[in-house]
C-alpha cells in the first residue's frame, strides 16, 4: 500500500507556510504583525470558518453545496426584513429564526439529492439561483441600508466577551460543534465512512439517507447563522450580497485538505484553510495589491492546492515486487 | 435526422405551449421581429451549451467557460486598442479561449483532477484576471463590423431585407448542424459516449481517453471565445462581468436538453431545443418586465425540476406498475 | 455418531431465485448447525454467490424459507442479517480504508460514554475491545492502524475480528484463502477451528478440495443452483465431489487442444515496472496457449496491461513477428495485433449501457485492426456495416442475445463475456490475451469459451492464458509460466508438472524430492528463479 502523507504532517506544512507568510508579509508591512492586525483577520475569516464546517461536512459526504452564499445572504434579508417589521423581536429569536430558515434550505438540497438520487453538483448549483432570485422577490430589489438594520444585529458580531469580539466567538464555538460532531458522535464518523465507501456503508447499517440530509441541513443551517452575522458585520442586506463567495468557502475547504471525492478531512485542516485564506486577503491591501486580485488568487490556490494534493495521493500501482530498489539490478530507478 | 425521442418531444411540446400561451398574452410576441429578437441572447449561450453538453457527454464539466468568454473579449479588447485589425483582433480572442481551455484539459488530464474542481478554480482565476486587469473599467470602441455580426441579420449581410434570421442565430445553427454531426454521426461522437459511459473500459478497448479530454475543453475554450465575439459585438463593450452566471445557464440548457450529468446519454437536437425554449421563455418573461434576478431564480428552479420530473415519474411508474 | 442430528440454528428451505430469465436458486436446502463448518462446492455460476447474497440480506428469496432457530425470518435490508447474526467474509473485503481497524470493526454501533443527548464515542474503550478482539484472531497489528496500510489478509482478520465482537453465529467464508500464502492459510485454518469451538457456524465457500478436507465437517455441492450431494466429508473423496460439481467426469468439460506450434510471434524481455513486475520474459509461438498461473496479486494482469500500453511506467522489450515495438499506448498493441480480454469484464472489457452491437464495434471502428470488412467509412459512422461485422460475431460466437440493439447488461454473464472477445477476434488478432476468462460464468459459457479458445489456436492464433484456475490451466495450455509476487518464477510444458508443483511455484515452497515421476498432465522441467 502507498503512503500518502499523513494528514497531521499536511496540517504542519501548511501551518508552516501560514506563518512563513506572515512573516514575510509582516517583513514588509511591520503593522500586519500586530495584535490589531490579528484581530481584523479573525473578524473577516469567522464568517468563513463558519460557512467551512458546514461545507466540510457535505464534502465528506463526497457532495458539495453550491448555494451556501445564496442561502445566506437570503437568510440573512429575511432577517433583515423582520427585525425591520418587529423592531421587538429579542436577539436570541432571530439567531434561532436564522438557523431555521437556513436549515429549510440546506433541507431542501438534501431531500432532492436523498430522494431523487440527483447530483449534488447540479442540484445547489441550481438552488444557488432559485434562492438568490428569492431575496428579490422577498425584498422587492430594495436595499435594508445601516439604519435600517436592527442594532441588536448589528451588535451582534461587535459585542465583546472577554476582549474578543462575539463573531470571534460564534465562530470559535461553531468550529468547536464541528470538532465535536466529527469526533466524538457517531454520526460524525458515519460521514467518513458514507463518503468513504458509500456502497460498504449500506453494508454496514448506517442510515445513509437520514446522514445525507442531515449534513446539508447542518450546513445550511450554518450558512443561515453566518448569513445574519454578514448582515450585522456590514451592517447591510441586497440581493447580490456575498454573490460568488460559494468557492472561497469551497477554496478553503480544499486548501484545508478536505477532499472533493469524500471521505477525507479534518476540522483542524479545514480551520487552515480558513486562516490561509484569511491571511492572504489580509496581506493584499497591507502589500498594496488591489482587493480585485482576490478572486484570481483564490482560482490559483485551489488548483495549486488540488495538484499538490493529486501529487501525493497518487498510487503508484500496488507494491507486488517484495523487495522494490534493490532487486531491480539494472532497471531504471 | 434521426427521429426524435421522447423527451426531445416533450420539449417541442413545451416550446409550442410557450408560444401559444405567451402569444395570446403578449401582443407581438408571435410576430417574427420578436422571434428573432428572442434568439439573441440564447444564441450565445447555446453556443457554450454545445461545447458543454459534449463535455458533460464525455463525463466532464467546465464551469469556467463563461469565464473564459470574459477573458476572449478582454484579449480582444486589448488587441483593438492595440491598433489589430479585425482578423487578428478574432485570432487572439480564439487563442484566449483554446488557452484557458488548454490549461484546463492540462490539469485534468495530466494530473487526473476531477474537472468539477479544476474548473470551479479557473473559473475563479480567470474571472478573477479578467478584474484585475480592468477594474471598474470598460472597453469600448469596437469596429462596425463586430455590431452588425452582434445585431446584424442575415438578410443585411447578403442584401435580402425580408431574411430578418439574425447572424448570430444563423451561426448558432450552422454550429449546431456540425457539433451534431460529429456527435452522432462520426466514430469520435461514438468514442465521447463510451468515455462518458465507461471511460476504464473505452481506454482497454483502444480510445485515447485523454486526448479526447483535451481537445473538448480546448473546444469549450475556442466556443467561448466565439460566443464572446458575438456577445461583445452586441452590446458593444467588454467588462470583467461579462456573461457573468452564465455557466449555470449552460449547464441548465445542456441538462434540460436531456443530457445525463454522469455522462454516456444524450443529444445534440434536445440540446438545442432546450436552449430555444429556455431563450424563448425568458423572453417572454422579459417582455413582461420580470427582473432578470427572477429570471434566474427560475431558470434554477427548472434546472432541479428537470431533472426531479424524469425521476419522479420512473419512481410513479415503478410504484403503480 | 449415531444420534440424532445436532438442531441447525440457520436452515433454507425450498428458496428460488430468479434474475430476468437467470433462474439462480432453484429449490435450495441447506442446514447450518453450531460448531460446524459447512464447505459450499460449486462451479463458477453454480449460484454460490447468489447464496450468500441471499443469506446476507442483499437479495430476498423469490420462494422459500429462512429459518433462524426454526423460526420463519426475513432480512429486508443488509443490516437485519448482520443483527441476527449472520456475518459474511468476502474475497474482496468491504472496507472503510480512511478509518482505522478498530473503526471499521465498530462502525455503525461504536461504545458512547455519557448520557442521554450527552454521550460521545469511548475511543478508549473502543481501541481496547478492538485489540482485544484483534488479538483473539492472531492478527499481529494495532487496532489504530489505518485500514488503509493494511494487506488483504490483515483486513480478512480484521473482518472475522469485527463478526466474532458481534456475536455471529453464522460467519459464511468466501474464498478466503485466494490471496494468502501458505503460512496465512495454515494460520487461517486455526482461525476456523477456533470459530467451531465457540460453536459458530461456518459456511465455507472454496475452489480447493484440500481446505475442504482439511476444515470442514460437512459439504454441499450446489449445480446449476440446486444442491445435487452432501454428507459428512469423512464419507467423501475428491473424486466424487467433483463429479458432482461438473456433472459429468471433468475431462469432457476441456475440448482437446492440438499441438500445431508454429513460428515464435511474439518475444518479451525484461519486462518490468518499478512495483508490479520485475523482469518479465516468454516466448509465444502461433497456435500456442501460454498460460499464467500463480497467486491472486502475483503481477500477471500488470504485465498483461503493460504489454497492452496500459502501464505507462513500464519497460521491456517486445517483438511481434520479428519487429521491436514501441508500445506507448493501448492503440500502438492494437495495431500490432495484440488483443487483450481483461479480468473485470463489467469494468473493464464492456460498456453496460452499450448495445451489444456497439460494444463489439468498440475497438475497431476508423480502420483500427485488422478487420476483415471496415467497420466504418472512414470517421464517419456507418449503421449498416456495424451490423453486418457484429452479425458476423454473433454466429460465430454463438451470442445469445435477443437483438444487436440490447444494451450488454441485459446479457449473461457468460454471453457479456463472449461479447467482449468477440470485440476482439472481430480485429483479427495475432494475439489475444485472456485475463481470467471464465471467471464468474456458468460451466455451460465456460465450456463455451474453451471452445472458442481450442478454435483460435487452430486458426492460427496464439493465446495467452491468465488463469488462477489450475484445472483450466493444466488442461488447455501448452506451456506454463508461473509467477510469484511480481517474478516468472519457473516455466513448464505440457506434461511436466502435476498440480502440486504448479502450486507450489506459485505459493514459494520447495517440495521435497519425489522419488517417482509426477503424475501426468505436467513434468518438471525448468526452474528459472525460486
Amino acid at each position: 500500500m502507498t503512503k500518502s502523507p499523513t494528514p497531521m504532517r499536511r496540517e504542519w506544512l501548511l501551518l508552516g507556510i501560514i506563518v512563513l507568510l506572515a512573516l514575510a508579509v509582516g517583513a514588509r508591512a511591520p503593522v500586519f504583525l500586530t495584535w490589531r492586525n490579528a484581530l481584523d483577520i479573525g473578524n473577516d475569516s469567522a464568517i468563513l470558518a463558519i460557512l467551512v464546517m458546514g461545507q466540510m461536512l457535505v464534502l465528506l459526504t463526497r457532495g458539495v453545496d453550491l448555494s451556501v452564499a445564496s442561502n445566506l445572504a437570503l437568510t440573512g434579508m429575511l432577517c433583515a426584513l423582520a427585525a425591520k417589521a418587529w423592531p421587538a423581536l429579542p436577539l436570541p429569536v432571530l439567531v434561532l429564526m436564522a438557523c431555521a430558515i437556513g436549515a429549510g434550505l440546506g433541507f431542501v438540497n438534501g431531500f432532492l439529492i436523498m430522494r431523487f438520487q440527483l447530483p449534488a453538483i447540479v442540484v445547489t448549483l441550481g438552488t444557488m439561483s432559485a434562492y438568490r432570485g428569492a431575496i428579490f422577490v422577498a425584498s422587492g430589489g430594495a436595499w435594508v441600508n445601516d439604519h435600517q438594520v436592527h442594532p441588536a444585529i448589528k451588535g451582534l458580531p461587535r459585542d465583546t466577551l472577554f476582549g474578543l469580539p462575539m463573531l470571534i466567538w460564534c465562530a470559535a464555538a461553531v468550529v468547536v460543534l464541528a470538532l465535536v460532531l466529527l469526533r466524538w458522535r457517531r454520526e460524525g464518523r458515519e460521514l467518513y465512512a458514507l463518503g468513504g465507501n458509500p456502497s460498504a456503508a449500506l453494508y454496514a447499517g448506517i442510515p445513509v439517507s437520514r446522514r445525507l440530509v442531515m449534513a446539508y441541513t447542518l450546513c445550511g443551517a450554518l450558512a443561515g447563522l453566518a448569513g445574519l452575522l454578514w448582515v450585522g458585520r456590514y451592517s447591510i442586506a441586497f440581493t447580490e450580497l456575498a454573490a460568488g463567495y460559494e468557492l472561497t468557502v469551497i477554496a478553503a475547504c480544499v486548501i484545508g485538505g478536505v477532499s472533493i471525492g469524500g471521505g477525507v478531512g479534518t476540522v483542524s485542516g479545514a480551520v487552515l484553510g480558513v486562516l490561509f485564506i484569511g491571511v492572504i486577503n489580509g496581506a493584499l491591501p497591507v502589500i498594496q495589491v488591489s482587493p480585485f486580485w482576490q478572486q484570481a488568487i483564490a482560482g490559483a490556490v485551489i488548483l495549486v492546492s488540488v495538484v499538490l494534493n493529486a501529487r501525493a495521493d497518487r498510487s503508484r500501482g500496488r507494491q507486488i515486487l517484495e523487495r522494490p530498489a534493490a532487486a531491480l539490478q539494472g532497471a531504471s530507478a | 435526422m434521426k427521429a426524435l425521442d421522447t423527451w426531445e418531444r416533450v420539449l417541442l411540446a413545451l416550446i409550442v405551449a410557450v408560444y401559444v400561451g405567451f402569444g395570446t398574452g403578449i401582443d407581438g410576441f408571435l410576430s417574427p421581429y420578436a422571434v428573432a429578437d428572442s434568439t439573441y441572447n440564447v444564441s450565445e449561450k447555446a453556443l457554450i451549451a454545445l461545447a458543454m453538453a459534449l463535455l458533460v457527454v464525455a463525463g466532464e464539466i467546465d464551469l469556467s467557460i463563461a469565464a473564459t468568454m470574459a477573458l476572449a473579449s478582454l484579449a480582444m479588447g486589448f488587441a483593438m486598442k492595440a491598433g489589430a485589425p479585425l482578423p487578428v483582433m478574432l485570432a487572439v480572442a480564439a487563442a484566449t479561449g483554446a488557452a484557458c481551455g488548454a490549461l484546463n484539459g492540462w490539469l485534468v488530464t495530466r494530473w487526473k483532477l476531477p474537472s468539477i474542481v479544476v474548473t470551479i478554480g479557473t473559473l475563479s482565476l480567470y474571472r478573477g484576471l479578467a478584474q484585475v486587469v480592468l477594474g471598474d473599467q470598460a472597453i469600448t470602441g469596437y469596429p462596425e463590423t463586430l455590431s452588425t455580426w452582434g445585431n446584424g441579420s442575415v438578410g443585411d449581410v447578403i442584401g435580402v431585407p425580408w431574411l430578418i434570421v439574425p447572424i448570430e442565430f444563423a451561426v448558432l445553427l450552422v454550429a449546431a448542424l456540425a457539433v451534431g454531426l460529429f456527435l452522432h454521426r462520426t466514430v469520435h461522437g461514438r468514442r465521447l459516449y463510451a468515455i462518458g459511459a465507461n471511460p476504464v473500459a473505452s481506454r482497454f478497448s483502444g480510445i485515447a481517453v485523454d486526448r479526447y479530454r483535451f481537445g473538448l475543453f480546448v473546444f469549450a475554450g475556442l466556443m467561448a471565445a466565439l460566443a464572446a465575439v458575438l456577445l461583445t459585438g452586441r452590446i458593444g463593450s467588454t467588462r470583467p462581468n461579462l456573461a457573468m452566471g452564465w455557466e449555470l445557464d449552460a449547464v441548465t440548457i445542456v441538462i434540460l436538453g436531456g443530457v445525463a450529468i454522469e455522462g454516456g446519454r444524450g443529444s445534440i437536437v434536445g440540446t438545442v431545443l432546450a436552449a430555444v425554449l429556455l431563450g424563448s421563455f425568458t423572453f417572454a418573461l422579459g417582455m413582461l418586465n420580470v427582473s432578470g434576478i427572477v429570471m434566474s431564480m427560475i431558470v434554477g428552479a427548472l434546472l432541479i425540476g428537470a431533472m426531479v420530473l424524469p425521476r419522479g415519474v420512473r419512481h410513479l411508474r415503478t410504484r403503480f406498475a | 455418531m449415531t444420534a440424532a442430528a445436532p438442531t441447525p440454528w440457520l436452515s433454507l428451505r425450498g428458496i428460488h431465485k430468479r434474475f430476468g430469465p437467470t433462474h439462480a436458486l432453484r429449490g435450495l436446502y441447506l442446514d447450518l448447525v453450531p460448531g460446524e463448518a459447512l464447505a459450499l462446492i460449486g462451479e463458477n455460476g453454480a449460484g454460490k454467490s447468489t447464496l450468500v447474497k441471499t443469506l446476507t440480506g442483499v437479495h430476498a428469496p423469490d420462494d422459500g424459507e429462512i429459518l433462524v432457530e426454526g423460526r420463519p425470518c426475513r432480512f429486508p435490508r443488509a443490516c437485519d442479517a448482520q443483527a441476527a447474526g449472520i456475518v459474511a467474509v468476502h474475497q474482496e473485503t468491504v472496507m472503510f480504508e480512511e478509518l482505522t481497524a478498530a473503526e471499521n470493526i465498530f462502525i455503525g454501533r461504536q461504545p458512547m460514554r455519557g448520557m442521554g443527548p450527552f454521550r460521545w464515542i469511548d475511543w478508549g474503550r473502543m481501541n481496547r475491545e478492538a485489540q482485544a478482539a484483534l488479538d483473539r484472531v492472531g492478527a499481529g497489528f494495532a487496532a489504530t492502524t489505518p485500514v488503509r496500510h493494511l494487506s488483504l489478509a490483515q483486513r480478512h482478520l480484521i473482518e472475522i475480528a469485527r463478526a466474532l465482537s458481534q456475536d455471529a453465529r453464522v460467519v459464511i467464508l468466501d474464498e478466503p484463502t485466494a490471496a494468502l500464502s501458505q503460512q496465512e492459510i495454515r494460520e487461517f485454518y486455526g482461525l476456523v477451528r477456533g470459530l467451531k469451538a465457540q460453536g459458530v457456524a461456518v459456511l465455507f465457500i472454496t475452489h480447493k478440495f484440500d481446505e475442504v478436507f482439511a476444515v470442514c465437517d460437512r459439504y454441499v455441492v450446489l449445480r446449476d443452483g440446486a444442491s445435487v450431494g452432501q454428507g459428512a466429508i469423512a464419507d467423501a473423496d475428491e473424486p466424487s465431489l467433483v463429479k458432482l460439481m461438473a456433472g459429468r467426469a471433468i475431462e469432457h468439460v476441456y475440448p482437446p487442444i492440438a499441438d500445431r506450434r508454429g513460428d515464435v510471434v511474439m518475444r518479451v524481455a525484461g519486462l518490468s515496472h518499478p512495483t508490479e513486475f520485475a523482469d518479465v520474459g516468454f516466448e509465444l509461438r502461433r497456435g500456442e496457449i501460454l498460460g499464467f498461473y500463480g497467486l491472486i496479486g502475483a503481477g500477471r494482469s500488470e504485465a498483461m496491461l503493460a504489454l497492452m500500453g496500459l502501464k505507462p511506467d513500464a519497460r521491456g522489450d517486445v517483438t511481434v513477428g520479428g519487429r521491436r515495438l514501441d508500445i506507448r499506448q493501448p492503440a500502438d498493441a492494437i495495431t500490432a495485433g495484440l488483443a487483450y480480454v481483461p479480468e473485470e469484464r463489467q469494468r473493464q472489457g464492456g460498456i453496460l449501457g452499450f448495445s451489444v452491437r456497439h460494444n463489439i464495434s468498440l475497438a475497431g471502428l476508423a480502420g483500427r485492426g485488422r478487420c476483415e470488412t471496415p467497420l466504418s467509412r472512414g470517421h464517419w459512422l456507418s449503421p449498416a456495416r456495424e451490423e453486418r461485422f457484429a452479425a458476423g460475431l454473433i454466429e460465430r460466437l454463438r451470442i445469445r442475445t435477443a437483438d444487436q440493439h440490447t444494451p450488454l447488461s441485459g446479457l449473461s454473464g457468460g454471453n457479456q463475456q463472449k461479447v467482449v472477445i468477440a470485440k476482439w477476434l472481430g480485429l483479427n488478432p495475432r494475439i489475444v490475451i485472456l485475463d481470467e476468462p471464465t471467471k464468474g460464468i456458468d460451466v455451460g459459457a465456460k465450456q463455451a469459451v474453451y471452445q472458442l479458445i481450442a478454435e483460435m489456436v487452430e486458426q492460427g492464433l496464439a493465446v495467452i492464458l491468465v488463469s488462477s484456475e489450475l484445472p483450466e490451466v493444466m488442461h488447455l495450455a501448452h506451456r506454463v509460466v508461473v509467477m510469484k509476487r511480481g517474478r516468472a518464477v519457473a516455466e513448464f510444458a505440457r506434461g511436466e508438472a502435476d498440480a502440486e508443483m504448479l502450486v507450489a511455484a506459485a505459493s514459494g515452497l520447495s517440495l521435497p524430492p519425489r522419488e517417482e515421476a509426477p503424475a501426468p498432465v505436467f513434468q518438471y522441467r525448468t526452474e528459472l528463479a525460486a
